[in-house]
């Protein structure tokens, strides 16, 4: 019997070893960077542009305040409480914090990714920046400004998951996004109200609206196609704008708050 | 089998269920408060094991910290009862708490290291309420009252009232299970709303076949009543969890109207399951099959 009892225990802890080292497998496996085609010419003599600016038609609904007790450094560096970041519009309904990019239009051509990483920073236990864009195998740096312990786990769909804690004063945290996914959600669980999203595109004409709701994208080759500006609340809005050789075109999207929202 | 064994056994068992109860309210707080993925590795916390406790890593940790040991404390409960337990199912049925436990710590590993995929968050919620239905059947079986001679009351009639609170409990843990891929937004409200209509007609049925069946019984009376009363407090308890959720949906983190009663909702749940479970097993005790009672060796009733 006793026999009997030890073989059991020692059956059921390998299985728990083997479950836990097949889980890091898969958590590895999928880290092989993925391969890029070489970019396409683009002929900078014909390049156009395109800007203007987001607006929010309507009442903006007013920013959620953060309660950060839960963590004393954050509530110290926010002593009335925190604020969302989700709708930020100015006196005249300039909506903040807006993706715009190209979704359709560039056909076959391909596009290199910079070389210089993006950065997301943590502080005072906000995401600065709250959006964030980039290149599909462009670098992604994470940055810990506080003096307080973040863990940093993007949500994709089309990429792969990844959460990592980042201590304070802990080295960058660098990553890349393999594929074109508009817009992975980025949480902190430590401290929940944490929220970011970071916007990945395969070509560069992408820009997100500043504190003006303004936006400018350049560059962009002769040709038709269809913008979309994202916001992580109000959904998206598409247009479509023709741009001839060095032409620069102004386009204006608006968004309205729900009905009955908050 | 000695007395003082009993004694003693029991007593360890209800501390034990006392401490599972206390996990299952740190698994609530975690889950609640979205802290689940708080601290990124396991089984150490931030490589350590007193990692810094600020934030979400507060309700993971000391999630973790209370599950150690009451893995430490389930392993202790099922050597003893190996070592001196005369029923050999007992035995095994302290290597099953034994197993079910140390599954469950793989299973809330895998929640962690698979980023709450694959269903690992539902399977370790629905997991736990298991682990804590053995133990309190485990802590019933070695009570004075289980082991004491007590008249036999014939069940007469139908479904038999062990149908009966057998389907209850498995429509119970059935909700259980809805109720997890709910909170774990697996599948819409619907089917827990639905499994509430299921459970509520389930525990009507069974609790009132206790009342008009066994109406000299005790034991049986008490059965239903509390199997009414964890239900009642259960339904109550939900229709607060589900405002709360939906009146703070917009809310920047979890407030504490919500995290109160969608906590209070899962715990009281774990009772009603454990509540249905020895309910299962009072019923067995007190109104035995007749074919049971036929096929019983005077040294297997002298065992059981």
């Amino acid at each position: 019997m006793k026999a009997r009892f030890w073989a059991s225990l020692a059956c059921l802890s390998g299985l728990a070893l083997v479950l836990v080292s097949c889980g890091k497998k898969e958590e590895t496996a999928e880290n092989a960077p993925a391969g890029q085609p070489a970019a396409t010419p683009i002929d900078m003599s014909t390049v156009g542009s395109v800007s203007g600016a987001v607006k929010l038609e309507g009442p903006a609904p007013k920013p959620k305040k953060i309660n950060m007790g839960a963590d004393q450094f954050c509530a110290s560096v926010h002593p009335g409480g925190g604020a969302t970041e989700e709708v930020v519009t100015d006196a005249s309904g300039d909506l903040a914090n807006v993706i715009v990019y190209v979704k359709d239009g560039l056909g076959n051509r391909t596009f290199d990714a910079p070389k210089t990483p993006v950065e997301l920073d943590q502080k005072g236990c906000m995401y600065s920046p709250h959006i964030v864009t980039l290149m599909a195998g462009q670098t992604f740096d994470v940055k810990n400004a506080d003096q307080t312990t973040h863990n940093i786990h993007p949500v994709p769909k089309n990429n792969r998951e990844w959460n990592k804690s980042q201590a304070p004063g802990a080295p960058d945290i660098s990553d890349t996004f393999a594929r074109e996914e508009v817009a992975i959600p980025v949480q902190c669980q430590v401290h929940p109200w944490m929220k970011s999203y970071i916007a990945v595109f395969k070509h560069p004409y992408f820009a997100v609206t500043g504190a003006n709701g303004s936006f400018d994208i350049k560059n962009l080759p002769p040709g038709t196609y269809t913008l979309e500006a994202w916001h992580e609340k109000f959904g998206v809005s598409d247009q479509t704008v023709t741009i001839g050789a060095k032409e620069a075109k102004t386009v204006t999207f608006s968004f309205k708050p729900a009905t009955g929202g908050d | 089998m000695q007395p003082s064994y009993h004694q003693a056994v029991h007593r360890f068992a209800l501390f034990l269920v006392a401490c599972t109860l206390l996990l299952l309210i740190a698994g609530a707080l975690v889950t609640s408060n979205e802290a689940a993925l708080s601290v990124p590795d396991w089984p150490l916390s931030y490589g350590t094991l007193l990692p810094p406790m600020v934030g979400g890593i507060v309700f993971e940790d000391s999630h973790r910290k209370i599950a150690g040991a009451v893995l430490l404390l389930t392993l202790i409960l099922a050597i003893w009862l190996w070592r001196a337990e005369q029923r050999r199912w007992m035995r095994w049925l302290g290597l099953a708490a034994f197993a079910a436990v140390l599954g469950q710590a793989i299973l809330g590993g895998l929640t962690v290291l698979l980023n709450l995929h694959y269903g690992m968050p539902v399977a370790h919620a629905c997991l736990a309420q298991i682990f804590f239905g053995i133990l309190v059947s485990i802590a019933l079986f070695t009570s004075n009252w289980w082991n004491a001679d007590h008249a036999r009351l014939d069940d007469s009639g139908s479904p038999s009232v062990h149908s009966l609170a057998f389907l209850n409990a498995g429509v119970i843990f059935l909700q259980v299970v809805l109720g997890a891929g709910f909170r774990h937004k697996d599948i819409p409200i619907w089917p827990h709303l639905v499994g509430a209509g299921a459970v509520l007609a389930t525990v009507t049925w069974t609790g009132a076949a206790l009342r008009r069946r066994f109406e000299h019984s005790r034991e049986m009376r008490l059965a239903g009543i509390l199997l009414h009363s964890f239900f009642g407090m259960q339904f109550l308890l939900g229709i607060g969890a589900l405002w709360s959720r939906m009146s703070t949906a917009n809310a920047p983190q979890p407030l504490p109207v919500t995290i109160a009663f969608t906590v209070a909702h899962t715990v009281v749940g774990a009772l009603l399951f454990a509540c249905s479970i020895a309910v299962v097993l009072v019923c067995r005790r007190l109104a035995p099959r007749i074919r049971e009672v036929a096929a019983r060796t005077p040294e297997q009733a002298a065992l059981s």
